[in-house]
């Protein structure tokens, strides 16, 4: 006897289930991992309460959110750009990187300056650290077609080895120790908290920005219906005289600023300084957040935040559950899994024969 | 002779509109069987529930007097029901051979099954070599790439949709000998047309159905197309017609020298083709699929730079270096051969379908962003003025049947007033009620002072349309004839590639 699956398209694919298989994909989640727990012999309910509601129980804790939700929300959007054109930028964390070099750079040259002009001229680099980083995987893919997964994320370790360079070589903090990191940014180069006393810092305003502007660009202009039709067709992108080639470019820039701009926003805002982990993979991570906020400017707010939540959690379930907290990490892949679980069955049905 | 398959009070409703309503009658063995109607008459979803891709609300199919249970297409094939679609479903980069493969249920080795296909292909006369990759192919290759992909499974019973859309007279003549060979090796052939005079020519039985009801079936012997056309939309067809003593004088379009030296050994090389087009003249550009259809085409809407020497001249401008934007903007318009995913994207509504090909006119955008208002007008417009059977334009375009989506699409050009409209298979595999339409509205358009260039492997649409006709062999255009001179025989010397 020899079981076959078989797999067949749906042609009555559901767009209702397109939009609620996030919430699918997290109650499964949910429900794994509480297994998890079990075979750890901790208690599912107690565990997922010092994992996804006592983080944010204080302000100091919303704060937090805020401020891990803000660089996966920031990179996720700029990445929807990518995805929606069928380009699979996966090198933001490279991009993130390059910008927090550039940006930083700036901040540590003119170490002595007070002026009100330093904190946006960091920022401009930021963005175009990034930008750069994601122009070299466009360009190969333009001139000779060369494969974006492949050089967007082999750049990325490229531009971490580069951080590594600066701080343990040319930009080490003498006073430092010999620790490798740089000095401090000097206070003009620092991102405005929100609030006194808590991390949450003007980024989030970045994010919100981004958020509807983008939201704009794909619903009113003709460069989210190029976007849209290019995503659905390239021989119907053809047909209406769009240029390919250009559209890869935009939406390389746009993921690269957006990535810069969240480096440098790290930097500048909760670090103070650059070293060599400034990202807990916030770039690697964001993919997950764009593809479960469905690429829709919205969804991607409402999915960052809850990512930002499974980065609390972990730190507190190590804290107190001696759990590693790498967990963090298994419940995003998990997330990950299952959201491609839901959207695969709603397209096709699975039997076996 | 015995039924061998029995249709029992099928039915079967989408939302909104009921595509199969009680349809019950019998199909005998060894026989050739046509099912005709107009589009949305519920053929597609009838045999395609016989095939188990579509499940039907209720009813039943008997096969041989047994309860078939049909849930998908390999059950359908284990009964040895075999399908032919009218959209194709090959992996474009694969090869002949390869895709052949796929669709075998057995256990095979591609030598053998080369050998086996080669047979096939030798005994029928399909033109194919087995090594192409498909991308290489023209539709008509393509379709005979499907039709034996099925006749390997040594089917018992052979459903085709629309098969001869693509063939020339020869090509069908040969597919109906074949087919009446098979069926005299006891092969029964379920045959989807909306041509009548095919369906008489070739079938013994046709069933008529209307608004997913079967009308009647009855034999064709004591039918004419005529009759049957009546029967079929239950009104009689108006042929266009042609007023062909205009006296055309200023150029609008001219081809000087146009050559092409691809190396690509699966393109065919276009040899100094020059064309000559008059304002408000319809020229088709008649010729067996695979003949440089496709890459003269390519060159007239320059989608991918494809390199080619000679002038392409519009109104005194040269536009060889132009790209398809800015040939638009030039009033120029274009329906491509593939309707869905390249002159329309299925997953899209129409509005924004209209967006798609206007989004050079100024007025539906505003600067950088679009005028939704405008453009949902302009859709209202197509569909009103092209008898387009939607409720809404916000309606995906994939949902629309292909004759349908066709007037749409032709609509949507004609409304932007072009000066010139390039169309390639403009009638390809749609009913005859929207073919009828279309080929009305291009004579209409003529007469209004718009040139139009028609390729199509359609010779009597082509006829009936054009004033000037050329044939495209081997990459080489022959002189134009004037439709009022033609005669069949010398028709077929061009297309044999004998040119005076």
């Amino acid at each position: 006897m020899v079981f076959l699956i078989r797999v067949q398209l749906r042609e009555d694919y559901s767009n209702l289930i397109f939009y609620l298989s996030p919430l699918v994909a997290v109650a499964l989640t949910l429900f794994f991992g509480s297994f998890i727990f079990l075979i750890l012999e901790l208690s599912p309910i107690e565990s997922f309460k010092i994992f996804f509601i006592s983080p944010i129980s204080n302000s100091y804790g919303i704060s937090e959110l805020f401020v891990k939700a803000t660089p996966l929300a920031i990179i996720a959007l700029g990445l929807s750009y990518c995805f929606k054109n069928n380009i699979y930028n996966i090198g933001a964390e490279g991009q993130l990187t390059m910008g927090a070099i550039f940006g930083g750079g700036i901040g540590l040259l003119l170490n002595d300056s007070t002026s009100v002009f330093l904190l946006p001229t960091m920022i401009l680099f930021g963005a175009l650290g990034g930008a750069f980083w994601a122009t070299i995987p466009a360009i190969l893919k333009i001139k000779f077609n060369t494969n974006e997964i492949l050089t967007s994320l082999m750049l990325t370790y490229v531009a971490l080895f580069i951080l590594d360079y600066f701080v343990v070589g040319p930009w080490k903090d003498p006073a430092g120790y010999g620790l490798p990191k740089s000095m401090p940014f000097p206070d003009a180069g620092r991102l405005p908290v929100l609030i006194d006393g808590l991390r949450v810092h003007i980024g989030v305003y970045f994010a919100l920005i981004i958020c509807l502007i983008t939201y704009i660009i794909y619903n009113k202009t003709l460069f989210g219906f190029k976007l849209k039709v290019t995503g659905l067709s390239t021989k119907a992108s053809q047909y209406a005289g769009f240029k390919y080639k250009n559209l890869i470019f935009y939406t390389f820039i746009i993921s690269g600023v957006c990535a810069g701009l969240a480096g440098l926003f790290e930097v500048s805002g909760p670090i103070g300084l650059l070293y060599r982990d400034i990202s807990p993979n916030y770039g690697f991570t964001a993919i997950i957040v764009a593809f479960l906020g469905r690429l829709n400017p919205f969804g991607i707010i409402l999915s960052s935040l809850l990512i930002a939540l499974t980065y609390l959690g972990a730190e507190d379930a190590q804290l107190f559950l001696k759990i590693p907290s790498a967990v963090g990490f298994v419940f995003q892949g998990l997330v990950l899994f299952f959201l491609l679980g839901t959207d695969f069955l709603n397209k096709y049905k699975v039997f076996i024969k | 002779m015995q039924s061998i398959v029995e249709f029992k009070n099928i039915y079967k409703a989408y939302p909104g509109v009921t595509a199969n309503d009680d349809v019950s009658f019998n199909i005998k063995e060894q026989s050739i069987h046509a099912i005709l109607g107009e589009n949305g008459a519920g053929k597609s979803t009838l045999v395609k529930i016989l095939y188990g891709h579509v499940k039907p609300d209720s009813g039943e199919i008997l096969i041989n007097s047994d309860l078939a249970i049909i849930n998908s297409p390999s059950t359908a094939k284990n009964l040895g029901i075999n399908m032919v679609f009218q959209h194709f479903s090959l992996f474009e980069s694969l090869t002949v051979a390869e895709n052949l493969i796929l669709g075998m249920n057995e256990n095979i080795s591609l030598v053998k099954l080369k050998d086996k296909s080669k047979t096939i292909c030798d005994k029928y006369g399909f033109n194919l070599n087995l090594n192409s990759p498909i991308s290489s192919l023209s539709v008509g290759q393509r379709q005979s790439v499907e039709i034996v992909r099925s006749l390997l499974n040594n089917p018992r019973i052979l459903i085709m949709d629309e098969p001869t859309s693509v063939l020339t007279p020869d090509e069908i003549s040969k597919l109906f000998k074949i087919i009446k060979n098979l069926v005299k090796d006891g092969l029964t052939v379920i045959f989807i047309s909306h041509k009548l005079e095919e369906i008489i020519n070739l079938s013994d039985y046709v069933t008529i159905m209307r608004n997913g009801k079967v009308v009647s079936t009855i034999s064709t012997q004591n039918e004419d197309p005529e009759t049957l056309g009546y029967k079929m939309l239950g009104y009689k067809v108006s042929k266009a017609k042609q007023v062909s003593d205009i006296n055309f004088s200023k150029d609008i379009f001219n081809i000087k020298n146009l050559s092409t030296q691809s190396q690509d050994p699966f393109t065919i090389n276009l040899n100094t083709i020059d064309l000559n087009l008059k304002k408000g003249q319809i020229f088709g550009i008649a010729g067996v699929a695979g003949n440089g259809q496709k890459e003269l085409m390519e060159i007239l809407l320059n989608e991918n730079d494809y390199e080619f020497s000679g002038d392409i001249i519009f109104k005194g401008l040269n536009i060889n270096n132009l790209s398809t934007f800015q040939r638009k903007s030039l009033s120029i318009s274009y329906v491509t051969e593939e309707r869905l995913g390249h002159s329309a994207v299925p997953e899209m509504s129409l509005s924004e379908n209209i967006f798609l090909s206007m989004n050079h006119k100024s007025e539906f955008k505003k600067g950088d962003f679009i005028n939704f208002e405008k453009i949902n007008s302009y859709a209202s417009d197509v569909i009103k003025n092209f008898n387009v059977d939607t409720p809404s334009y916000n309606v995906k375009a994939g949902k629309l049947s292909g004759g349908n989506l066709q007037k749409f699409i032709i609509g949507r050009e004609i409304l932007s007033n072009p000066e010139l409209l390039i169309l390639s298979q403009p009638t390809w595999g749609i009913d005859a009620g929207s073919e009828a339409f279309i080929k009305k509205t291009i004579v209409e358009l003529s007469q209004k002072g718009v040139s139009i260039i028609i390729i199509s492997h359609d010779l009597d649409e082509l006829l009936e349309v054009c004033h000037q006709i050329s044939v495209l062999y081997e990459g080489s255009l022959s002189n134009p004839l004037n439709v009022e001179d033609i005669n069949i025989t010398k028709l077929g010397k061009y297309m044999g590639g004998l040119f005076d």
